[in-house]
């Protein structure tokens, strides 16, 4: 899995509320069975006039310099909200976002950004909005996130501690593959299963289809 | 110490606590379906990792495939075939159990995972899809993750979960006739937010569900996730265990009174803490609908378009702002009487045999009207034959919706059917987001009655006067 440690970017501000996953990745653009291939369709219902033409809007914020670098996103309240297709996480990463900063997010999609090695950074709305008015007034100037120190650092230096799971973050430091790890523990898993079948028999089907 | 059912169902499941908060959690059962299932069993297989137990892990084909008579692996969806057959033979592969086009077992999954005994109360059972919680009415720990947990599910029989808050809510007093699951829950969202439930497990409790149908729970739970919640449970009573009986891959025999007597344990203590509790009167609500792109955009069918200028919140202000444009719709204008395009019963939220009779009931005798384009997808292909069975399918015929094979269908718009631009359409869905029903399609999301009732005036109503027993 891919590391996170710091980074120091373009920040984009999208502060809408409840961006769902169907707005960051449309269903019509997952044409295939595969996680590569969906940076053009993200936010596809925003970033274009016409989708399908794929004629830009220029008035959306990623379409304008320098927000077509931006690696932060600064966003609203239930960030992720809706489907958990991880659709979403793989466009934002294709398209080169690392670390989104928002009030809240939907739990499935913040899972799934911390299994893409996307950082989630929960800060409260007025934090952000501050921030946004910052990176408004000089989008050039590029905000700070570091993991090791737990800090975002504005464009006029100032900093704010923010808070993530301390398995999160490990898994984002280290670049962990959580199956791998979670693996070394197959004799808890055996012991738990073979304990669990007697006490709840019912739960192990035999394979094959029951009779009805 | 007194516990709520989901500190028991956590505890009888947890492998070991990982400290820092986080908890390695047996999962029971793995469902998957052709759109995010084939691409979690793709990169386990690629990977060189097996699925663990096969014979807990089901398949069905639902989001992608058509809806309508006579399909086979073709799609209106482009590229969906692709999907179809990869799901096929992965899951083949795999060794799990597939419901595949043709089974007479194939439905939407969270249809069809209460009605072939999968999902069980007191189960913990995951989908890389973020209606899982559905299953919750059953009284199981259900929720929906990305495809990369679903492959760490299937590699290990566990996933590894940080303990959501608890919260309890807690509907008073009794459902009024011609109002049902789906009005409760859609005032609970417009009251406390798309993520008023963030953070948190919610219990669904009290006398107003207590007296709902099993199939009634699975649709409250099913927006447990629009309220923004991790899952959403309601402990099994005598109903759900009566459901349960005689499902396919229920228990039988020794096995059945068993679980039986383990499931009736399954309720929370009755001095049990949670960190928040919400109370609503059931029996103050009427008919609901939304107006905007959000669950939370709701109102009594009665109410009216609401003003952005009176909210004092500006971000919520111009998200009310956005929905408003989006929808067509100028601030003070009645629910009531909007003009609709479309009408469409079908989905995981409201498209069990209840909610198809209940449909009925209102369209029994009665014909859409003109120009309002009317379809009904039943859930799964056992609710299409059930219903077919008791004659609904004329019902609906006659009345000029069309009947179709079961799917997801249009519940989402995969680049195959839809709606089309700027057309209302009354849905007995979950999701009004903003292009989900297809591009500028404007979604108003309501009970099967009220989406019956809309298609025969043509206009948004308010099904009561139309119930007939
Ligand atoms: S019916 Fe709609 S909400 Fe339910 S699983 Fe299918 S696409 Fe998702």
């Amino acid at each position: 899995m891919e590391k996170f440690t710091a980074l120091t970017a373009i920040a984009a501000p999208l502060l809408r509320i409840n961006v769902d996953t169907d707005a960051i990745i449309p269903s019509r653009e997952m044409k295939k069975v595969s996680k590569v291939g969906l940076k053009d369709g993200l936010f596809a219902g925003w970033r274009y006039r016409d989708p399908v033409a794929r004629t830009e809007d220029p008035d959306f914020v990623l379409n304008r310099a320098p927000y077509r670098d931006a690696r932060i996103l600064l966003t609203g309240l239930n960030f992720g909200c809706g489907s958990s297709r991880e659709h979403a996480v793989w466009a934002l990463h294709e398209w080169g976002v690392r670390c989104i900063v928002a009030p809240s997010f939907g739990a499935i999609f913040y899972g799934n950004c911390v299994r893409n090695g996307i950082l989630p950074v929960v800060l409260d709305a007025a934090r952000i909005e501050a921030l946004a008015a910052q990176v408004e007034a000089d989008p050039s100037r590029p905000v700070t996130v570091d993991l090791v120190t737990c800090t975002l650092t504005a464009p006029d230096g100032t900093a704010t501690g923010f808070e993530v799971p301390p398995a999160d973050r490990e898994m984002l430091l280290e670049g962990l593959d959580p199956i791998g790890v979670t693996l070394k523990r197959a004799a808890d898993i055996d012991a738990f299963q073979a304990a669990d079948r007697d006490r709840r028999p019912w739960i192990y089907l035999q394979p094959g289809t029951p009779a009805a | 110490m007194p516990s709520t059912l989901i500190d028991k169902l956590w505890d009888a499941h947890t492998v070991a606590d990982l400290g820092d908060g986080t908890t390695l959690l047996y999962i029971d059962r793995v469902f998957l379906h052709e759109r995010t299932g084939s691409v979690a069993l793709q990169e386990l297989a690629a990977a060189g990792r097996a699925v663990r137990n096969p014979e807990q892990v089901f398949c069905t084909m639902d989001h992608i495939v058509d809806t309508l008579p006579g399909r086979g692996d073709q799609t209106r969806m482009p590229g969906g075939t692709e999907f179809i057959t990869a799901t096929r033979h992965a899951a083949r592969a795999a060794g799990i159990n597939l419901f595949d086009l043709g089974d007479p077992r194939q439905g939407i999954v969270h249809v069809v995972s209460p009605e072939q005994g999968i999902a069980l109360p007191g189960v913990t059972l995951v989908c890389p899809d973020s209606h899982t919680c559905t299953l919750g009415g059953l009284g199981a720990l259900a929720w929906g993750i990305g495809s990369t947990e679903g492959e760490h599910a299937l590699a290990t029989k566990t996933l590894v979960v940080r303990k959501p808050k608890l919260m309890r809510v807690w509907f008073d007093g009794h459902v009024a006739p011609g109002v049902y699951a789906k009005d409760l829950v859609l005032h609970l969202i417009q009251h406390y937010g798309a993520s008023g439930g963030s953070g948190y497990a919610v219990e669904f409790a009290g006398p107003a569900i207590s007296a709902l149908g099993v199939e009634a729970r699975l649709t409250l739970c099913n927006m447990a996730v629009e309220f923004g919640a991790f899952t959403g449970i309601i402990a099994p009573d005598e109903a759900t265990i009566d459901y349960v009986r005689g499902r396919t891959y229920a228990p039988k025999g020794a096995d059945w009174d068993r679980a039986v007597a383990h499931w009736r344990t399954l309720k929370t203590d009755a001095d049990a803490v949670f960190d928040r509790e919400i109370r609503v009167d059931a029996s103050a609500l009427g008919p609901q609908v939304t107006w905007g792109t959000s669950p939370q955009h709701g109102s009594a069918v009665d109410g009216q378009v609401p003003n952005p200028a009176a909210e004092a919140d500006a971000n919520r202000r111009q998200a009310m702002e956005r929905a408003l444009a989006y929808m067509g719709l100028a601030p003070g204008t009645p629910l009531a009487g909007l003009p609709i395009n479309a009408a469409f019963i079908g989905s995981c939220t409201n498209s069990r045999l209840s909610d198809l009779r209940e449909a009925a009931r209102v369209l029994r005798g009665r014909r859409v009207a003109p120009g309002v384009k009317a379809i009904c997808v039943p859930g799964s292909t056992p609710v299409k034959l059930a219903a077919e069975a008791e004659g609904l399918d004329q019902v609906f015929r006659d009345a000029g919706f069309e009947w179709r094979e079961s799917g997801c269908s249009m519940c989402f718009f995969a680049g195959g059917e839809s709606f089309g631009h700027e057309e209302r359409v009354v849905t007995s869905t979950n999701r009004n987001f903003e292009n989900r029903q297809g591009p500028r399609t404007r979604s108003h999301l309501a009970s099967p009655a009220t989406v019956a009732a809309s298609a025969i005036a043509g206009r948004i109503s308010d099904p009561r006067p139309l119930l007939r027993d």
